[in-house]
């Protein structure tokens, strides 16, 4: 099976909130000093079930980025972790490219890329959290989509999946070539072997303007980000105190009565 | 007849019942048509929609429309954004809402590049500047907020369930009609079965007036029972973090959060919780947030009214027997 995978490179989710600044005018987060950018989550979830297919079925697996040159660093991160090739599209025209961009920019180099079986990407990613990317490759490409899955298995369709749903999942069939938007269920990216960090250190990564997937950046663009802010929270917190832990537990209780919530 | 340019809310039914979220969507469309000073339409697919059709019509949209058809009964996203493109090609509505969930929410997206315009997902406000509407949503898994205005073709959104007020059921409403379903519906998904995972105890999360939530702090599945034993005490439904349904401590139907329910309980109780941005997103709508960690500088007490700084496993079990004396 011949699988593309998507990844974006985002500011690692684990800040901590009282280290997370946005730049109000340029609305733009304000990348803290120390900390470098990371795979998006559900990105390395996307990789980790392209990979064990791979493993059980035979295949091979892309991975796809839209990024600055410093998302170099996160294609070689899925070589480490086993990818076979990637592909970087880098374009300072796409630094601030909206999900519509994104998606148009994606699905004319999966075009180019050519053949394929199966694409798989990250339910949503930890900046924008809005997960219209993928569904919008789907679309633009005209494949069947399944967001968000839980677990992929081959069958005599095409893959039998497991899409989550309020209190449950349903287990879908889907034909081939499709897109699958996965979570974090699907199981954990895997820690990149020392012979994989060896191979991406020689990995030849090919880089991709938007010219050269016949895109313009600005005829494709249909949102305006008008505001960014971070809202300002005053702790206020009325903290429990007693001599022993098993006090305070009691007196919490008691606090609760008080203000009529048990 | 219908008005061009009006607000097209897309409705819901489970198990031919109307979803709450659809009463949201409406009434968040109504606010939308009134500045506007237009009508607002509401579109409901499925099959075997009589009474669900009713019960959205008693909501008060100047329209319902009806695509009901054994195709949709699933509700595939195939057929879905067939059925919508279908009705917004007729209507040319300037706004269509959804609400966020599970069986809406690829085929919203879907729809929006299908038609060439721009949506924003999991919105929790919506106003108008400039004749614009604005959306806000959360971003960052909540650290941050973003406002976006589209550029081209109807406003879509997606509205985050139970944050936008519902619309009251009035009078019987609109006369239902009927939506002329494509000829040629199909759908590129099957579904083989849908399973329920089992509530293991108590009352449904998304719905509970009290929720208790377990994290990462509680160092491993055996200390669940905690959690357990006090949400028994409280009568109130069981949440997890992200990291605890990830490890497979509880079902997925559990977590709380971004990726998981939004709750917005009178009372919500974390045990060890940290209070990781993602998870804060589906709780902040709780009108009072108890926390209990050993962390005094973990990020939930920013966002709770009453703390206990400690080892829970010391203050929960106490918490749980004064409770249990308090209610009798």
């Amino acid at each position: 099976m011949k699988i593309i995978v998507t990844v974006k490179q985002v500011p690692d989710p684990d800040i901590p909130p009282t280290h997370f600044k946005v730049d109000e005018g340029a609305r733009k987060v304000v990348p803290p000093s120390g900390v470098a950018p990371v795979m998006n989550g559900y990105d390395g979830n996307a990789l980790e079930a392209a990979l064990r297919l791979k493993e059980k079925h035979g295949g091979a697996v892309t991975v796809l980025t839209v990024g600055g040159p410093e998302a170099r660093d996160t294609l070689k991160r899925a070589i480490a972790m086993g990818a076979d090739a990637a592909v970087h599209i880098n374009d300072p025209t796409l630094v601030d490219a909206d999900s519509s961009t994104t998606a148009s920019v994606l699905a004319a180099a999966i075009r180019k890329i050519g053949e394929y079986d199966l694409i798989i990407s990250g339910r949503q990613a930890s900046d924008t959290d809005a997960g219209q990317v993928p569904l919008g490759v789907a679309e633009i490409l005209d494949l069947p989509s399944v967001a968000p899955v839980v677990s992929i298995e081959p069958s005599e369709s095409g893959l039998r999946v497991h899409r989550m749903v309020e209190d449950g999942y349903q287990v879908i069939e889907v034909g081939l070539p499709a897109l699958l938007a996965v979570s974090s269920e699907i199981g954990e990216p895997r820690y990149p072997p020392l012979r994989g960090i060896m191979a991406a250190g020689r990995a030849q990564i090919p880089a991709w303007s938007a010219a050269d997937l016949g895109i313009d950046p600005a005829r494709s663009r249909r949102t305006t980000l008008r505001r960014l802010y971070v809202e300002q929270r005053e702790a206020r917190v009325d903290l429990i105190e007693a001599d022993s832990p098993e006090e305070a537990g009691v007196a919490l209780a008691d606090r609760l009565r008080e203000a009529k919530l048990i | 007849m219908s008005e061009k340019g009006g607000v097209l809310v897309v409705a819901e039914a489970i198990d031919g019942a109307l979803t709450p979220i659809s009463a949201e969507v409406v009434g968040a469309g109504k606010r939308l048509a009134e500045e506007f000073g237009t009508t607002v339409s509401a579109v409901l697919l499925g099959s075997g929609l009589e009474s669900a059709a009713s019960t959205l019509a008693a909501l008060g949209p100047a329209r319902v429309l009806v695509a009901d058809d054994d195709r949709l009964a699933d509700l595939q996203t195939d057929p879905v954004v067939a059925t919508l493109a279908a009705v917004v090609a007729s209507e040319e509505p300037g706004a269509i809402l959804f609400g966020h969930t599970p069986n809406l929410r690829e085929a919203a997206i879907r729809l929006a590049y299908r038609i060439g315009a721009a949506i924003t997902t999991d919105a929790i406000a919506l106003r108008v500047e400039d004749g614009q509407v604005v959306m806000t949503k959360p971003v960052f898994g909540g650290a941050a907020i973003a406002e976006y205005a589209n550029d081209a073709g109807p406003t879509i959104a997606t509205l985050r369930p139970r944050t936008f007020p519902a619309a009251e059921e009035g009078g019987p409403g609109a006369e239902v009609e009927r939506v002329e379903v494509p000829a040629d519906l199909g759908s590129r998904t099957r579904v083989v079965e849908t399973v329920r995972e089992a509530v293991t105890s108590g009352p449904r999360l998304k719905d509970a007036k009290t929720v208790v939530s377990g994290g990462r702090g509680l160092g491993g599945p055996e200390n669940w029972p905690v959690v357990e034993e006090l949400a028994g005490a409280l009568g109130a439904a069981v949440g997890a973090t992200r990291a605890v349904t990830d490890a497979g401590w509880v079902p997925p139907s559990h977590q709380v959060g971004l990726t998981g329910t939004t709750i917005s309980p009178d009372l919500y109780v974390t045990v060890a919780v940290s209070g990781a941005v993602q998870h804060i997103a589906g709780c902040s709508g709780s009108r009072n947030i108890v926390a209990i960690n050993r962390d005094p500088d973990a990020n939930i007490f920013r966002h709770a009214r009453f703390g206990v700084v400690g080892d829970y496993q010391k203050v929960v079990p106490a918490l749980t027997r004064r409770i249990k004396e308090l209610r009798g």
